[in-house]
């Protein structure tokens, strides 16, 4: 009784104050809902921040790592061209060797020897062979052209720039001013280069042969031709293969095609196929087209065709939006001034929609350019040497070079991984860029 | 002649027939000033002489590629001994290659069997024999067709009809090329496959939680089975994709919302360029981070912590391959958020809901099914991304949920058995298909599910 007497007091209480304590209430929680929206938003602006962030350490990290690779340093070596060393015969000065002299003459005994003079007071065999690791071993090629181009130095005595080691050089980048050993360089051959640099004998230079060379075993003669041509290879089959068929296949379904199942389920596998896993293109590749077609292994000609079937959906799905975004109009006006079906399609439509086409294919070339997964199924991942010329040939191409030397175990090569990758993702970010410059002057077209 | 300098000839003769019906049709009409009278123009013409040149050559230039090989082996086996005859299919197969190496290099002194040898030449007949006829064939089909259409040409003939209807062909064809696609995946996956689970029993792959895919040279060699259970990929896949999830489903969510509901458009200028840096980074540069710098700097973290850490552990690789998946949510969650009419934000607004309040009680829910399948989507990508766990989750198969410990993942898998020299038929590279097909299958089906949840969805609100 006495209970509910009291309840029905609180609640007339309540009546007679609950204007007041509702504002109150609102107030009050209004400062906490205030708060959660900032703390909100403030999720929200981490969230952006972790990209940004993630895309500054990444390039910075790329970045620094690279940069050492786009220099080399050089030494200065005085090569004599003696005969005896080279032993060519006949030794007489006067007689002027043929060439099958000429490229049986022992050019590493040369340098060799032409080292030690350098540094008369080394004898020790030991001492002898770390000296002789101080220069790149394609020092005796180059020695080797000069002589052969210019039969007239033998006997002569010329100061020649050759290539450091990677060791030496990776030394060099290093603080080496103390003298000091350091990685792979020991007390002694530091003692040699600093020498060898306080006589003026050692050049820092940029590094070209990074851009002329082809894979090489030693990280101080590896370079990215190869893995460029075949790169260029690839893409001239992708383009040719995916942008035909794909717009093609886009015409087809956006202005021909009729709808039924058939229809449906042609769009519907296009639409799955662009969620497919890459490497199982790579698997389609090696089980069809290697196995039972015959195709050649490592071939940019396979590669390519992978590659294309792995961005035909891309090409197709950007080519239909853009096709989709043609006014109806224009079809319309075509067909009443009397034109066919493919005549408005292919002379007012596709015209209409190439800007996007061309957006959408540059977005799938640029995503067939960094794909590596399915060319390891396909045996791109040889270590190659010559420059591929021909579609056939064995080649490799930018992003799988990346990846054979990221697993190398030469500490010299991080370097030219990361330049690789830079090399890599400029070609990227031109191509991005002009699909988005692309589209920019599409839709301000369009409107 | 070779294929590439047909192609080449080909592609010449079909132009030059396109100039050669464009002509001709231009006479039939009796000169340009007539053409008024013909059905279709010129160039219509044209064009159907061209296909009439073109596409028969290409087509038979295709079978001929096929059937080549096949006849000339059946006739290579024919001028055999009986002896060779008799041989198992494997060792026929070996003695054969010998055959082709040896036609195919210029040292005559490769090997001193002379059976072999005669037999290499009679090959090297046979294939210049081939050559010469393959060329001629085609020329003459190329020219005979171009001669025929030409021949047909009058003032009636609808050139314009045929032709567009050869290019609407070619369109649907085109079109098609995607099914043949799938098919060809689904096929060479599914069979290599069945011939696996022939040698290794399908409840083993499944169920076995011992992976160390062995084949062994001598029976009575350690570890001689070889075990294919697959299971601890699967538990390393799902580790690693669990781990990307929990990067890329926050951030990449939070950055799609405040990028649609309060960013200025300055900063949505400057973010969206940057999330497309992000997607468009390719995965062997995410896979050299994740290795290269930061595994190590998770490594050390961890023995500052006083942690065991594998150098190659699942949570490096998940991380970056959160980040590399962040930039795909936000896009489709974007698409996602955007799908909600306009109203309903504007509603709950007028109510006096805070926006916060907006986006987590009526936007969120109103776009959950598409959130919902852009996740599904990201998580398939996941599962199949490669070269991020290739690089920096290692090869070991444990089974574990510490995402300190080194993990391997099917995509792992598949790379290891099939890199390097491998025989096709043994169970260690069939093997690398029953993965594929069921990486296939896991990710169409992640896929179809997605797909279908996001379109369900969008036919609520159209």
């Amino acid at each position: 009784m006495t209970n509910q007497l009291k309840t029905g007091q609180k609640a007339l209480n309540m009546n007679d104050s609950s204007m007041h304590s509702n504002t109150d209430r609102i107030k009050k929680s209004l400062k906490k809902r205030n708060s959660k929206e900032k703390r909100f938003r403030l999720w929200g602006r981490l969230a952006i921040s972790f990209g940004f962030l993630m895309v500054a350490i990444l390039f910075a990290d790329i970045g620094t790592k690279a940069y050492p690779a786009f220099f080399q340093h050089w030494i200065k070596v005085d090569i004599e061209f003696n005969r005896q060393w080279l032993s060519i015969e006949p030794s007489d000065s006067a007689v002027r060797p043929d060439m099958q002299a000429l490229k049986q003459a022992n050019y590493s005994a040369t340098v060799k020897k032409s080292l030690y003079q350098m540094f008369p007071s080394i004898t020790a065999r030991g001492d002898k062979r770390d000296l002789m690791k101080l220069l790149s071993y394609s020092a005796e090629f180059k020695i080797e052209d000069l002589v052969t181009a210019n039969p007239d130095l033998l006997g002569q005595r010329v100061s020649l720039w050759l290539l450091a080691d990677d060791d030496v050089d990776s030394y060099f980048k290093s603080d080496f001013t103390a003298g000091q050993s350091s990685g792979r360089i020991n007390d002694k051959q530091a003692m040699w280069l600093k020498q060898l640099f306080d006589s003026g004998a050692v050049e820092k230079r940029f590094n070209t042969l990074f851009f002329t060379n082809s894979d090489s075993r030693e990280p101080e003669l590896a370079g990215i031709r190869g893995a460029l041509s075949g790169t260029i290879l690839t893409m001239i089959i992708v383009l040719a293969i995916s942008f035909p068929i794909g717009v093609s296949a886009a015409l087809y379904l956006e202005e021909f095609a009729p709808k039924n199942r058939w229809t449906d389920m042609i769009e519907v596998n296009i639409n799955n196929l662009a969620a497919v896993p890459s490497i199982v293109f790579g698997l389609l590749g090696l089980a069809v087209l290697i196995n039972i077609f015959g195709l050649p292994r490592s071939a940019s000609l396979v590669g390519g065709i992978v590659l294309s079937l792995m961005t035909l959906p891309t090409i197709i799905i950007a080519s239909r939006a853009s096709i989709k975004a043609v006014p109806n109009s224009i079809r319309e006006a075509a067909i009443g001034l009397g034109a066919s079906d493919m005549q408005v399609t292919l002379e007012h439509v596709l015209p209409m929609a190439m800007p996007g086409i061309l957006t959408g294919t540059i977005i799938g070339l640029a995503q067939a350019l960094g794909e590596t997964a399915p060319l390891l199924m396909i045996g791109m991942v040889a270590f190659i040497v010559d420059v591929p010329t021909n579609f056939t040939d064995a080649a490799t191409v930018m992003p799988v070079q990346i990846y054979l030397w990221a697993d190398s175990p030469e500490s010299a090569f991080l370097a030219k991984t990361s330049a690789a990758i830079l090399v890599l993702l400029a070609f990227l970010l031109i191509m991005n860029f002009s699909a988005t410059f692309l589209r920019s002057k599409f839709e301000k077209n369009g409107q | 002649m070779t294929s590439t300098a047909l192609i080449l000839i080909i592609t010449l003769l079909t132009l030059g027939s396109y100039w050669v019906g464009m002509q001709r049709s231009i006479k039939v009409a009796g000169g340009v000033s007539q053409i008024k009278n013909m059905h279709s123009l010129p160039q219509q013409f044209g064009l159907l002489t061209a296909f009439c040149c073109g596409l028969p050559a290409l087509f038979l230039l295709l079978l001929w590629g096929i059937v080549e090989p096949i006849i000339i082996q059946s006739l290579l086996v024919d001028s055999l001994d009986a002896q060779v005859q008799a041989l198992s299919s494997a060792d026929l197969s070996l003695y054969l290659n010998d055959i082709r190496i040896m036609a195919d290099s210029t040292l005559s002194e490769l090997s001193n069997d002379g059976v072999k040898q005669q037999a290499a030449l009679y090959l090297q007949v046979l294939k210049d024999q081939a050559s010469i006829l393959k060329s001629g064939l085609i020329l003459i089909t190329a020219l005979a067709s171009v001669m025929f259409i030409a021949s047909r040409f009058k003032l009636s003939f609808s050139a314009r009809a045929l032709s567009e209807s050869v290019t609407k062909f070619l369109f649907l064809s085109c079109s098609v090329v995607a099914i043949f696609t799938t098919l060809g995946i689904l096929m060479s996956v599914l069979f290599e496959s069945l011939q696996f689970f022939k040698s290794v029993s399908s409840l083993d792959f499944l169920f076995g939680t011992t992976w160390s895919p062995q084949i062994a040279m001598r029976s009575d060699q350690v570890g001689s089975s070889g075990a294919f259970g697959a299971v601890p990929l699967f538990a390393g896949t799902m580790l690693i994709s669990f781990i990307a999830m929990t990067i890329a489903a926050p951030v990449g969510l939070l950055t799609a919302i405040y990028l649609s509901q309060y960013a200025s458009p300055t900063l949505r200028t400057i973010a969206k360029p940057m999330l497309e840096i992000l997607a468009g980074i390719p995965t062997v540069v995410y896979g050299f981070f994740a290795a290269l710098t930061v595994a190590p700097f998770i490594r050390d973290t961890g023995e500052a912590l006083g942690l065991n850490v594998a150098s190659e552990s699942a949570l490096a690789a998940g991380i970056v391959m959160g980040v590399m998946i962040i930039p795909f949510v936000s896009s489709l969650s974007d698409d996602a958020l955007n799908a909600v009419p306009k109203a309903l934000k504007e509603g709950s607004l007028a109510m006096g809901a805070t926006e916060s309040e907006t986006i987590k009680k009526i936007l969120l829910p109103a776009a959950l099914p598409g959130i919902i399948g852009a996740m599904l989507l990201a998580v398939s990508r996941a599962i199949g991304e490669t070269m991020i766990v290739v690089m920096a989750a290692g090869m070991a198969a444990n089974l574990t949920a510490n995402p300190l410990a080194a993990v391997t993942t099917v995509t792992v898998q598949i790379v290891t058995l099939l890199t390097g020299d491998q025989e096709f038929d043994s169970p260690k590279t069939l093997a690398a298909f029953a993965l594929g097909l069921m990486l296939f299958v896991t990710t169409l089906l992640l896929n179809v599910i997605a797909l279908k949840v996001v379109r369900k969805y969008r036919e609520q609100y159209d």
